[in-house]
Formats: structure tokens, C-alpha cells, sequence
């Protein structure tokens, strides 16, 4: 910094207003300039058009989950069976660490499809269970390989290390047999 | 005192950053009668600047690998935000780059800006010239186009001149041509090369600064009055010129992006076949030009690096004591011409050697080149070191105040400015093609232009009905086809009549109906299968093709309209070959692809052959350029906001420069 700071010894002036726009101007463009290089960055459009897709699930035996991609995550969509809805609508929220019940977790009248993101809420792995050979721990729902956390047949966690019950994502049955993922709104064909 | 000054104290005590500034950017004194020539130093620094900012966006995108490099950058341009935006902004800014330090570099010549104490400022120069070059074609290779192949194959081949040199090349390609191993090391070198750059024209200012500019009249400062304070004087004058400059580059990016690029680079690259016409970029062309007129290997390629090593030497081989040119009345003349004479090398290097000049009596191509390359090394060998011994200069002022010699030289630099880029701007190369082309009227071309979305429905229908048996379009997925107008369920639907080959849950090849967001599958598996349906000849895509043949649009439809049933009595046609004399060679394996009454639209009419190639053209321009409308709208935005800026700095320009 200067030591000697020059002082204008006159009010506002013409010329004052005129070097304060100039400025401004030169400030707003280069902001503006720097915003398409920050949205280069942003999701690309085929990946935006990926925030979406549509499940089938007409193929999925009772019983059984499948995995599918949705955002590069597994999603977990499994087909329960009668014993596995009355044994998650019939535990008391009292046990649950995460206390949710089913019906949240559900589409009204879809009891039998549970929609989950297959990410155990610990650390991030991939828990085992979607086929009925698979190992589902006690609670007849999931359990993870990495730190055995036990899911049950909602996806609530009933065994930690894990703090959270698998997350659901948003979604919206299409037909009675077919949902689309990414979407939380009912869909029009 | 402000507890921000307090800060900037007790930092600037340890590290005096904000002295630094104080001394270097605005108390700096500079000579108080720089005109507009001067402007092109901070011009080239803010475009380095604006180069590397946008190399390196552009590299979180780009693959440097040779199946995926080309793929990429078209990903760039159709689905990474403003993606097309980086990429032609980099594109052009090379050209603009280089205009700018032409002419930076000119200034230095024609003032004698190299002479003594500043010897060591111009060689620096020269160094970042030469960095410059190699970044620039490093850099062309990376699209990985047909251009970018043979041009780095030419180039690397340079150095099989020298002693061992064919060791030397195979260790510049890591193979035994240009391929994957070139690729990767020219990125990785495009990406370095700028920074270093940066180092040596840091270089450059301590070395500026230690003597300061020189000045148009070449004399020293001798007293205080001669000198001003950078800023505001030249911050304010240097903003004005960058807004200039951003009005020309601005034009290119958004109203004629491919202006100086070739047509040939938007095709894959291809190590079997080189583009007929086969010619550098417009900055490279002297230098070529220089290579070509000496039918001597060795001797041209010698010439080539000596008309640039020759620059090195300048400062010594200048031997006159008077710096600038306007107290030089031989040397002003002499200047001009080789400067003049470096517009006809380019000419020539755009031109092939067996071209004829009517105009110039009717002496070849490669003639020229050779007297001009003549000029080029008379005028630094023989005219500069003679012409110091023997030039009567006219007397020097003596101190830079005399106002007489100030009035009106600023203005008059400026004019000569712009003159002078719209030369450097023309020595683009005019390819002939075959047969004159018609001019079509196109309703997106020109700065307005926009696609009839009718058109291109009735384009797509004719493409999909006619063109995809045979021809891909492997950068588009069905959900760009929105911007025809078409809606979600209607893309959905036309995609679930393709099918893509996929993977079924026993590990067998199946196939599943195609999504919206899969691109539209070709006709064929590979390309030996499209060679083997189409007698030996390849389809090529269509992605690109209004981009990637001279003419674009035009050439197209010419060539859809323009088939002769019967051929001309001297051309033999062979069996399966069809006459059109709009593609090269006047032979095409493509059949007829359009008739009356083929199609018929969805309005009911029966459109008429012309009509028909009207609108798939309109389509495969859209193809092409889906980014056409946005580019155009947002230049407006961007060529208003320039105006506004450059007036804006002009006014204030006038009121700070007042009293001077």
C-alpha cells in the first residue's frame, strides 16, 4: 500500500460515476465469463438424461430382490413376500434404531415392492440378501459383508454399526407392474 | 487507518507482495507516448491467460486415446455445458494468439525494439514464439481429425533430417508411426508447454521493466515529464483495446467458429489415407511455404528453422543506431515489404506448388515461394546489417515531450491496426472442389439463422426412412431429437423400434429395445460389414458431414440432386459406380438415394426430390451443429456486452488521458 493516499477533494462528480460504471461492467462480465467454464463441471446432458430410468418388475419372483444402476448406484428392488410385509408392518417401532414405519417406506397399495438404495448407511458397501440363498441375517432383510449391520425386511436397520435404515429413493409406479426411478411425481406414460 | 491496511502492512513488511504491485502495475513509469502498437503485450498476456484457463476446463473432458480422443471432443461440443463454447474459444483463441503476437512482434521490428539494453528482452521473445508453436501444433493433434494425423506426421517427419534421425522420430512417435504413444505424450505436453510459457514471460517483464518500454520515437526518456504512471494511464488504455479484441474473437466464436480450421479435421483420423489437400494452419504457412519452395529435403528443412532461428540473432544483425523506423526512411520501405513479403509466403503456402499465378504472368507457385523465401532471408542477412552502415537517418527529437510529433499518431496506429489484422486474416486457404457448387439458401446460415423445425421433421423422416440403411449418426441418442420438436413419449417410442445388442442374465448375447437415452444405432455391426453390403466403399457417418466437406451444406445437396444418368461421353464409369460430377473423382458407390414420390410427409404432400434433399440437408446441418441456435443467441449477448465495455473504456480512456 501507497503511504500517501490521494483524497479528491471535490463532491461525486460526472467523471466519478462514469469510472464506478466502467468498473461494474468489467465486474458483471467477468463473473459472467467465469459461469460457463463452472457449469462445464456440472453433470453433462446424457448423464442428466440418465436420472431416470424404468423398471420392469413383472420378472422378479416373490421373495427375491434385483439390483439395478440408477446414478451409478445399486438399487435394490425386492418382491416380499406375504410373511415378510406382516413381519415388517408387525415390529414394534419401540426396537427400531431408526424408528420408520413400513408403510413410509412403501407406495400406498404396493406393499409387496420394497424400493431401496442398496448402500449400507455405514461405510458405503454392499449388503448381501437379494436372492433367498444369500445370507439376510436374522432379520430376514439384508446384511453387509463389511461390518455385518443386519437390515430387515424393510430395510431398517436392526444391527448396527450402521446408524440409518436403507434410504429410499424417490420413485413412482408407472403401471401396476412397472416403476420409474429418479422420479418421485406419478408418471403420464 | 483501516484494519485492512493494517493486514496489507504487516504482510507487505514480510512478503511485499502489495509493493510489488504498487511499483511494477501502477506506479510504474512508462514512456508517455506508447500508441496503440503497444497494446499487444498485455493483449497477448490476458490471451495466454484466457488459453490456459480454458485448456484446462477443456482437459477434465477430453481422452487422450486414440479410439476414444476424437469421441470426445464431439462430446465436449454436443452434451458437456457449454462445452462448445471452451472449445471454440480455444480453437480460435490459437488465432488469435498468434495475430496478436505477429503483430507484438512486428512493433518490435519496426521501432527497433530489440536494439540495445533490450537484446535479451527479444530473445526471451522469441523463446516464448518458439514454445508457442510447439504448443499450438501439439494442440491441433489433439481433436484427432484426419488433419491433426497428417499434420503431426509431417511435422515429426521434419526431424529425419537430421543425424540418426530416424532414431530421433521413432522416439518422438514412441512407435513406428504417429499413434496411441504420440497422442498421449502430445497431451502431456500440450498441457506443460503453456506453463512454461508463463515462466518465460515472467522472464520477459523483469527484463522489460529493468530498462521499461521502448517508445515510438526509439530515443531514451531523459527527464520526468517524459514518463506516466502504468496506471491508470495504460490499464485504462490496454482495457480499451481488450475490448476491441474481444469484439473480433467474440465474432468467430459465436458467428464463424470454423472459419479457420479445415473441413478434413472434422474426419476421423485415418493412417491410410491422406486428405488430398493437405495444408497447415494459416500461422504455420509462411514456414511451410518456406519448407515447399526448396526441393532440397535437407536443405528446406533447414531454411524452415532458420527463418526462425535467424530472429535470435536480430539484435546484432540490425546494425543501425537509430531504433525506430520513422527516422529511417530506407529501412521504413524495406520493412514493409517484408512484411508484405511474408502475406505472399503465406499465400503460397495455402496454395499447392503447382498452382499457376495468371495474374503475376503466369509463374508458378512454387517460383514464388522461392524469391519470397529469397526476400524473407535478404531482408535479415544482406538489407539489415548493409543498410545500418549506409542509411542517412533523418534527426531524432530530442526529448520525448516535443509535441509536435505526437499529434495524430495514435489515431493513425489504430487504423493501421485493424488493416492490418483483416490482412493476416485472409491468407485462409480456398480449396476448389470438383464442380463449382450451387449456392443454396439456407435458413440457418448467416448471423440469424435458425432451423425450421418442420424441415428438420421432415428431414429426420427422410434420413430415417432413406439415408440410415446405410448411413450412422453415432453422435446423436434419441433424446436430442427433443429439439426437433419431438415430445418424450413420441422419442420413446421411436426408440423401442431399434434394438441394442446387450447381455441376457446366462451371459448370452440378447438384444433389448433401445432406450431414449442410447445413441441411434447404425446399420451396421462393423465396418467390414458395411464394406461387404456396398461394394468396398464405407458409408461414413453423418454425424458431422456438413462440417467435415467443403462447402458443407451445399455440398451435400449437390451431391443428393446432382447425379447424371448418363455420363459425360469421356468418362467411364464400372460396374456398380454411379456418375455425379459434385463428388471428387466424379465416381460414387452410393446410388441415387432420392426419388419422386418416395416419401410422402405427414401434411400429405409428396415432396419433390429437391425438396427432399432440402430437408435432410436441414437435418444433418442440425446434426451437425445441434448447438447452432444457442451459440448465436448467446454472441448477441456477448457482442452487445463488448460494444458497451469498449465504449465505455474508450470515454473513460479520453477523460483520464485529458491533461497528457
Amino acid at each position: 500500500m501507497t503511504e500517501e493516499t490521494v483524497k479528491e477533494k471535490t463532491e461525486p462528480t460526472r467523471r466519478d460515476f462514469l469510472y464506478l460504471t466502467a468498473s461494474a461492467i468489467g465486474a458483471v462480465g467477468t463473473a459472467y465469463f467465469a459461469w460457463p467454464f463452472l457449469d462445464s463441471m456440472n453433470p453433462a446432458s446424457d448423464i442428466l438424461a440418465q436420472s431416470s430410468i424404468d423398471v420392469d418388475l413383472a420378472p422378479i419372483p416373490a421373495g427375491t430382490a434385483i439390483t439395478v444402476v440408477w446414478r451409478g448406484k445399486p438399487i435394490f428392488v425386492r418382491h416380499r413376500t406375504p410373511e415378510e410385509i406382516t413381519a415388517a408392518q408387525q415390529v414394534p417401532l419401540s426396537e427400531l434404531m431408526d424408528p420408520e414405519p413400513d408403510k413410509e417406506r412403501v407406495k400406498k397399495g404396493h406393499d409387496q415392492w420394497l424400493v431401496v438404495i442398496g448402500i449400507c448407511t455405514h461405510l458405503g458397501c454392499i449388503p448381501t440378501g437379494n436372492k433367498p440363498t444369500q445370507t439376510r441375517g436374522k432379520y430376514g432383510g439384508w446384511e453387509c459383508p463389511c461390518h455385518g449391520s443386519l437390515y430387515d425386511t424393510s430395510g431398517r436397520v436392526r444391527r448396527g454399526p450402521a446408524p440409518a435404515n436403507l434410504a429410499v429413493p424417490p420413485y413412482a409406479f408407472v403401471t401396476a407392474t412397472s416403476i420409474r426411478i429418479g422420479t418421485s411425481e406419478a408418471a403420464h406414460g | 487507518m483501516g484494519s485492512l491496511t493494517k493486514i496489507a502492512r504487516w504482510i507487505d513488511y514480510r512478503l511485499p507482495v502489495f509493493s510489488f504491485i504498487d511499483h511494477e502495475l501502477r506506479a510504474y513509469p512508462t514512456p508517455r507516448n506508447l500508441n496503440y502498437w503497444w497494446n499487444f503485450g498485455s493483449l497477448a498476456g490476458i490471451t495466454l491467460v484466457i488459453m490456459i484457463l480454458s485448456g484446462i476446463f477443456l482437459a477434465m473432458h477430453y481422452e487422450p486415446n486414440v479410439a476414444t480422443a476424437f469421441d470426445s471432443v464431439e462430446y465436449i461440443m454436443r452434451s458437456v455445458n457449454y462445452g462448445w463454447f471452451m472449445r471454440y474459444l480455444h480453437a480460435n483463441g490459437a488465432t488469435m494468439f498468434f495475430i496478436i503476437v505477429y503483430i507484438h512482434m512486428l512493433r518490435g521490428l519496426y521501432y527497433g525494439s530489440y536494439k540495445s539494453p533490450r537484446e535479451v528482452l527479444w530473445i526471451l521473445g522469441v523463446v516464448i514464439f518458439l514454445l508457442m508453436m510447439a504448443t499450438a501444433f501439439m494442440g491441433y493433434v489433439l481433436p484427432w481429425g484426419q488433419m491433426s494425423y497428417w499434420g503431426a506426421t509431417v511435422i515429426t517427419n521434419l526431424f529425419s533430417v537430421f543425424p540418426f534421425g530416424e532414431d530421433i522420430v521413432q522416439w518422438l512417435w514412441g512407435g513406428f508411426s504417429v499413434d496411441n504413444p504420440t497422442l498421449n505424450r502430445f497431451f502431456a505436453l500440450h498441457y506443460l508447454l503453456p506453463f512454461l510459457i508463463v515462466g518465460v514471460v515472467v522472464l520477459h517483464l523483469v527484463a522489460l521493466h529493468q530498462h521499461g518500454s521502448s517508445n515510438p520515437l526509439g530515443i531514451e526518456r531523459k527527464e520526468p515529464r517524459d514518463s506516466i504512471p502504468f496506471h491508470p494511464y495504460y490499464t485504462v488504455k490496454d482495457l480499451f483495446g481488450l475490448g476491441v479484441f474481444a469484439l473480433v474473437w467474440a465474432y468467430f466464436i459465436f458467428f464463424n467458429p470454423n472459419f479457420f480450421g479445415e473441413p478434413d479435421n472434422y474426419i476421423p483420423a485415418n493412417p491410410l489415407v491422406t486428405p488430398p489437400h493437405i495444408v497447415p494452419e494459416w500461422y504455420f504457412l509462411p514456414y511451410y511455404a518456406i519448407l515447399r519452395s526448396i526441393p532440397n529435403k535437407l536443405v528446406g528443412v533447414l531454411c524452415m528453422f532458420s527463418s526462425i532461428g535467424v530472429l535470435f540473432f536480430l539484435p546484432w544483425l540490425d546494425t543501425s543506431k537509430v531504433r525506430s523506423a520513422t527516422f529511417r526512411p530506407i529501412y521504413k520501405w524495406v520493412f514493409w515489404s517484408f512484411v508484405f513479403d511474408c502475406f505472399v509466403l503465406g499465400f503460397v503456402g495455402a496454395h499447392s506448388p503447382d498452382f499457376i499465378h495468371v495474374t503475376l504472368g503466369g509463374i508458378s507457385n512454387q517460383f514464388l515461394g522461392q524469391i519470397t523465401t529469397l526476400y524473407y532471408f535478404a531482408f535479415f542477412l544482406i538489407l539489415l546489417p548493409i543498410l545500418g552502415k549506409f542509411e542517412k537517418t533523418r534527426p531524432l527529437p530530442t526529448s520525448l515531450s516535443e509535441p509536435v510529433l505526437r499529434k495524430g499518431k495514435d489515431r493513425r496506429a489504430a487504423v493501421r491496426i485493424l488493416i492490418f489484422t483483416f490482412l493476416m486474416l485472409s491468407p485462409v486457404s480456398a480449396t476448389e472442389p470438383t464442380a463449382p457448387l450451387p449456392h443454396e439458401v439456407w435458413s440457418f446460415q448467416g448471423p440469424t439463422g435458425t432451423f425450421d423445425r418442420t424441415d428438420l421433421q421432415h428431414g429426420f423422416q427422410i434420413y430415417k426412412q432413406v439415408c440410415s440403411a446405410c448411413h450412422s449418426l453415432k453422435h446423436i441418442r434419441f433424446i436430442d431429437l427433443a429439439a426437433l420438436g419431438y415430445t418424450p413419449a413420441e422419442i420413446k417410442a421411436l426408440a423401442s423400434e431399434y434394438k441394442m445388442p446387450s447381455i441376457n442374465d446366462d451371459g448370452e448375447p440378447a438384444e433389448r429395445p433401445a432406450l431414449p437415452n442410447d445413441i441411434i444405432p447404425g446399420p451396421y455391426k462393423n465396418e467390414k460389414a458395411a464394406r461387404a453390403s456396398n461394394n468396398g466403399a464405407l458409408p461414413p457417418d453423418l454425424s458431422l458431414i456438413t462440417k467435415a466437406r467443403v462447402g458443407g451444406p451445399d455440398y451435400v445437396y449437390a451431391l443428393l440432386t446432382g447425379y447424371q444418368s448418363v455420363p459425360p461421353k469421356d468418362v467411364q464409369i464400372p460396374e456398380g459406380m454411379h456418375y455425379n460430377p459434385y463428388f471428387p473423382g466424379g465416381q460414387i458407390a452410393m446410388i441415387p438415394p432420392l426419388s419422386d414420390g418416395l416419401e410422402t410427409y405427414s401434411d400429405g404432400s409428396k415432396p419433390s426430390v429437391n425438396q427432399m434433399a432440402k430437408d435432410v440437408v436441414t437435418f444433418l446441418s442440425w446434426v451437425a451443429e445441434p448447438e447452432l441456435e444457442t451459440r448465436k443467441k448467446m454472441g448477441y449477448k456477448v457482442l452487445i456486452y463488448f460494444i458497451v465495455f469498449t465504449v465505455l473504456m474508450y470515454i473513460v480512456k479520453r477523460r483520464v488521458w485529458k491533461n497528457v
